[in-house]
């Protein structure tokens, strides 16, 4: 089968509008649901669930919901660390405090906190704009790790100060705590992931979507047309953090089980997830994908050759990753701000019309 | 003729003009010292075509601003559509029907044609957060809806080519013909265009000027526009004001402020003495 | 005069001190984002870098001799000599002229024209590149600076000033490398002014910070401005490097204390010199004094956060800081 769309006559705008117009597109979507659903769940091992495919999941998600702030709206955040905290916190308060209550409501509340939460800061992007944001957006970040460190009702006066996930089941298999396995928390997250993904996309290809752009694009010129920017950039502050705290609610009850607030979530996890939107491609839900993958695999990768193959001591292989890393968003700012995205589209752009150059 | 009548009148080319839609009175507006506006009235019919002229400066682009909210004028009042508004932000204004272009397009270059001209259906456009959130409900039908309006407005200004091009892509000509339709596609009461001519060669001023006619012909729309080029103004417009360093200094049919001796003096640069 | 008293102008003088230190590499952003709109996330960084640098020059260490160890199997550390100081400090210039020098050549030389936010995020990069350069080069363990700085408490004042307060009072307790740093801070801040306003060099920088197009149309070479201004905020920073490092140890956690640089010079206003200084004064102050009468019972480490928040709020009512050029839109 080729990748064409020659013979592939949209006839409604419905039909054109749809998500991935390229009918090959659209096969190889289902087929990665279906290998994601019905193949991995089975062949999964411990190793590649804690490496690689939960924390590629749950970053996933983070990397959305900043997208959707950043890449979309064009608000650059900083406080993504103490966002994923909020997520985390309440997931923990919330399961000590009503056990009874499903576990996958609890994360769906998180990020509903998180989303007050990150409109409450984001009311001041009303009146300071860029980097000037990105700096306030750091109070966010130190304020919400010191607010988790120092005030013990959040980690439920526990002596260590640290919080830690107990047992919950669904349909009666553990999600979370240390009886859980492999493919139930790989499971979990991936349902969230998928869910999270198609409200992402509805919401970018919709009047919010716009909204977000424009506002993004040129926000004098977007309020004159009428968009109201109080709503449009609360809304995008609002659904990002969403997305975050879900990821910070995963993070901590599903991948790690348990964490130190400013070990797990500070301001390097804030920058982390913006170099996964800034390599995956800023305002596109498939980069947040690529970039989440690309950074959850590198240092993996760079274990396997530096320390595994060559036999480098660790810490000298941690500094060339964070060499790599910096060297990797300039060089992806310079050449391709659009990110993995871009350079994918520029190959199926080949693609589509390959053998011919134009 | 006397066209000061509050019921309206009819053109030279015989097409209705109605009631007052927008009524400035007395508008001043300073920057600090600095007076861009010196209590200014004029108004605009449904369905006519009014332009504003003046050399450099004269407060043209200003007084769009303040039509348009994005300005407050520290005195005066404007009422539009029979109801004097008060202050209000700019998002409000563009709700109640006034749409715009800009001087220095202001164009989203980081959407596609199609994304930029439905921007211009935002204030029509009634599906939830939630709605949108799940793609169903209002949000679906409602996106096909307002885009089959927003081709009806493609195909006019005949940019179907390019409607899944990034904007940041366009030559200038098209550019401002996409403006017009992001304009265009709001449904506006008012349509402000801010010189919508400039920097422009002959022939894309011939498309720009018929594109102007054929919407106020087509939709009825009524067309407020800023023009630096007399000649083109002339043509187009039922009826103009003149302004010169923030104040008034004509208003009537193009043929009677061509031959208003304080509009040759403005234009020709003869001393104020 | 009460204890208490004394005691909270005694934290007000030692917030003042560390106010001198914020404003010093709160100097080294303003200057870089004056002459080019850079908001260089990276200057932080580049003060570790620099008394990372200063020290291993000093101790006679081989650069990158992990990373040579690792891939030759040799065990190399050091030269077996050590360099004086001076002598250390001209040669950590001279790299920091170099960085200054590739940052412009390699990095935004391809990124002129692009967007605030997008060189924003591009220093972010640069400063974890940096980062791990640093590591690289010298190791990442903590490393003692040992300048001949003076250390402890000043007892000169705190025998003259112990008579103020009665029996509870023992005097004002003022590290002496602080009165030291708010000195050698006075002296740079007096020599970058007469610097941008006595000299050639000086006054092409104004130029360029006030407008890039009329600045090129008199044959200012942007590039040459450009790497002289991130050879400066490197200078800078290697001084704001020393005295954090005499005091603390050069060691990561320097780079995040240079962080607070930045709502220094949100409220400041990121085009002003003297802002920077009267910001970075502020939260000096202001911090040490939060922390001294509402960290207790909060249960402190305030510092972590108070100068963002501050800066948060204070920006939400005047956004172009306090001595910040006005912030005019137009369509």
């Amino acid at each position: 089968m080729l990748y064409r769309e020659s013979g592939d006559f949209k006839t409604s705008y419905k039909a054109d509008n749809q998500t991935f117009p390229i009918a090959f597109d659209r096969y190889r979507y289902w087929v990665v649901l279906a290998v994601a659903y019905l193949v991995i769940p089975f062949v999964i091992t411990d190793y590649w669930a804690n490496a690689i495919l939960v924390p590629f999941l749950i970053y996933s998600i983070a990397a959305i919901g900043l997208n959707i702030l950043a890449g979309y709206c064009g608000q650059v955040s900083l406080g993504t660390g103490g966002f994923m905290a909020v997520g985390a916190y309440t997931c923990y308060k919330l399961m000590t405090a009503f056990p009874d209550v499903n576990i996958l409501l609890h994360i769906v509340l998180s990020g509903g906190v998180t989303a007050l939460v990150g409109a409450a800061f984001g009311l001041p992007s009303l009146r300071i704009k860029g980097f000037y944001l990105a700096v306030a957006t750091l109070a966010a970040q130190f304020f919400l790790v010191w607010l988790f460190n120092k005030v013990p009702w959040f980690f439920n006066y526990s002596a260590s100060g640290q919080i830690s996930a107990p047992e919950r089941e669904f349909l009666g298999i553990a999600v979370t705590g240390p009886n859980t396995s492999a493919w139930a928390s790989y499971l979990v997250c991936l349902v969230f992931v998928t869910i999270c993904a198609i409200i992402a996309r509805n919401l970018t290809r919709g009047s919010l979507g716009r909204q977000w752009m424009s506002i993004r694009d040129m926000d004098i010129a977007a309020e004159i047309i009428g968009v109201n920017p109080l709503r449009a950039k609360l809304s995008a502050f609002a659904i990002s953090s969403f997305f975050i705290g879900i990821s910070g609610a995963l993070f901590f009850a599903v991948y790690l089980g348990a964490i130190e607030v400013g070990e797990a979530f500070g301001i390097n996890k804030s920058l982390l997830v913006l170099f996964m939107v800034i390599i995956g491609g800023l305002g596109s839900i498939f980069g947040s994908f690529a970039g989440a993958a690309f950074l959850v695999c590198l240092p993996v990768i760079l274990k396997l050759i530096g320390v595994d193959l060559l036999g480098w001591p660790t810490d000298l292989v941690a500094h060339l990753q964070l060499v790599l890393i910096g060297f990797l968003i300039m060089f992806f700012l310079i050449k391709e701000p659009h990110g993995l995205a871009q350079l994918w589209n520029v190959i199926k752009e080949k693609l589509r019309l390959w053998p011919f150059p134009h | 003729m006397n066209i000061q009548a509050t019921e309206g009148y009819v053109t030279e080319d015989g097409r209705k003009i109605g009631g007052t839609v927008l009524d400035l009175k007395n508008i001043t507006l300073r920057f600090g010292g600095l007076t861009a506006i010196n209590d200014i009235s004029f108004d605009i019919r449904k369905g006519e075509i009014r332009a504003i002229i003046g050399p450099n400066g004269a407060g043209k682009s200003s007084m769009l601003n303040v039509i348009s909210g994005f300005y407050k004028p520290q005195e005066g009042e404007v009422w539009f559509n029979g109801k004097k508004r008060s202050a209000v932000k700019p998002y409000e204004v563009a709700r109640q029907g006034v749409a715009r272009t800009f001087q220095n397009i202001a164009l989203f270059e980081g959407m596609s044609v199609l994304d930029n001209v439905m921007t211009g259906r935002l204030n029509l456009m009634k599906a939830s957060m939630w709605q949108q959130a799940l793609w169903i409900g209002k949000a679906e039908k409602e996106e096909i809806e307002n885009r089959q309006k927003v081709e009806h407005i493609i195909d006019f200004l005949e940019i179907q080519a390019i409607r899944k091009t990034p904007v940041g892509r366009l030559p200038y000509g098209l550019k401002k013909r996409v403006e017009l339709a992001r304009a265009l596609a709001a449904e506006p009461d008012l349509l402000l265009l801010d010189e919508p001519m400039a920097g422009m060669n002959v022939e894309e001023k011939e498309d720009m000027s018929r594109f102007i006619l054929d919407v106020n012909d087509e939709f009825g729309t009524t067309i407020a526009l800023i023009e630096h080029d007399m000649g083109v103004v002339m043509d187009l417009s039922d009826r103009v004001v003149v302004m010169d360093y923030g104040r008034k200094i004509g208003d009537g049919v193009p043929d009677e402020v061509r031959n208003n001796p304080e509009v040759i003096d403005a234009y020709l640069g003869v001393s104020h003495d | 005069m009460s204890a208490d008293f004394l005691y909270g102008i005694e934290v007000i003088i030692n917030g003042l001190m560390a106010g001198v230190l914020y404003a010093l590499v709160a100097l080294g952003f303003v200057l870089i984002f004056k002459a080019s709109g850079i908001f260089n996330f990276a200057q932080g960084v580049m003060a570790l870098f620099s008394a990372l640098t200063l020290v291993g020059i000093m101790e006679g260490q081989v650069p990158f001799a992990h990373l040579i160890n690792a891939i030759f199997g040799t065990s190399i550390h050091h030269f077996g000599w050590t360099v004086p100081a001076v002598l250390a400090i001209i040669l950590t210039i001279g790299v920091m002229v170099i960085f200054a020098w590739m940052v412009q050549k390699f990095l935004f030389r391809h990124l002129v024209g692009q967007p605030h936010i997008i060189l924003f995020m591009a220093t972010i990069g640069l400063a974890y590149f940096l980062e791990g350069v640093g590591d690289l080069m010298w190791g990442s363990s903590i490393k003692r600076l040992e300048l001949g700085l003076p250390q402890g408490g000043s007892l000169a004042i705190e025998n003259l000033t112990s008579g103020l307060g009665g029996d509870d009072f023992y005097g004002f307790f003022i590290d002496k490398l602080d009165i030291v740093a708010t000195i050698v801070a006075i002296l740079l801040v007096i020599l970058l002014v007469a610097f941008s306003q006595f000299t050639k060099y000086g006054r092409a920088m104004r130029a360029v910070a006030d407008d890039h197009q009329a600045a090129l149309s008199v044959g200012i070479s942007l590039n040459f401005i450009w790497v002289l201004v991130w050879s400066l905020a490197g200078f800078v920073a290697l001084v704001a490097g020393v005295m954090w490092g005499a005091k603390s140890g050069v060691q990561f956690s320097l780079s995040l204390i240079a962080l607070k640089a930045l709502p220094v010079l949100m409220l400041g206003g990121f085009t002003s010199i003297p802002g920077a200084i009267v910001g970075g004064l502020i939260i000096g102050v202001g911090e040490k004094l939060f922390e001294y009468l509402v960290g207790p019972m909060v249960g402190g480490a305030t510092e972590n956060w108070f100068a963002y928040v501050l800066a948060l709020v204070f920006l939400i009512f005047r956004p172009q800081g306090l001595l910040g050029e006005r912030i005019i839109e137009r369509v």
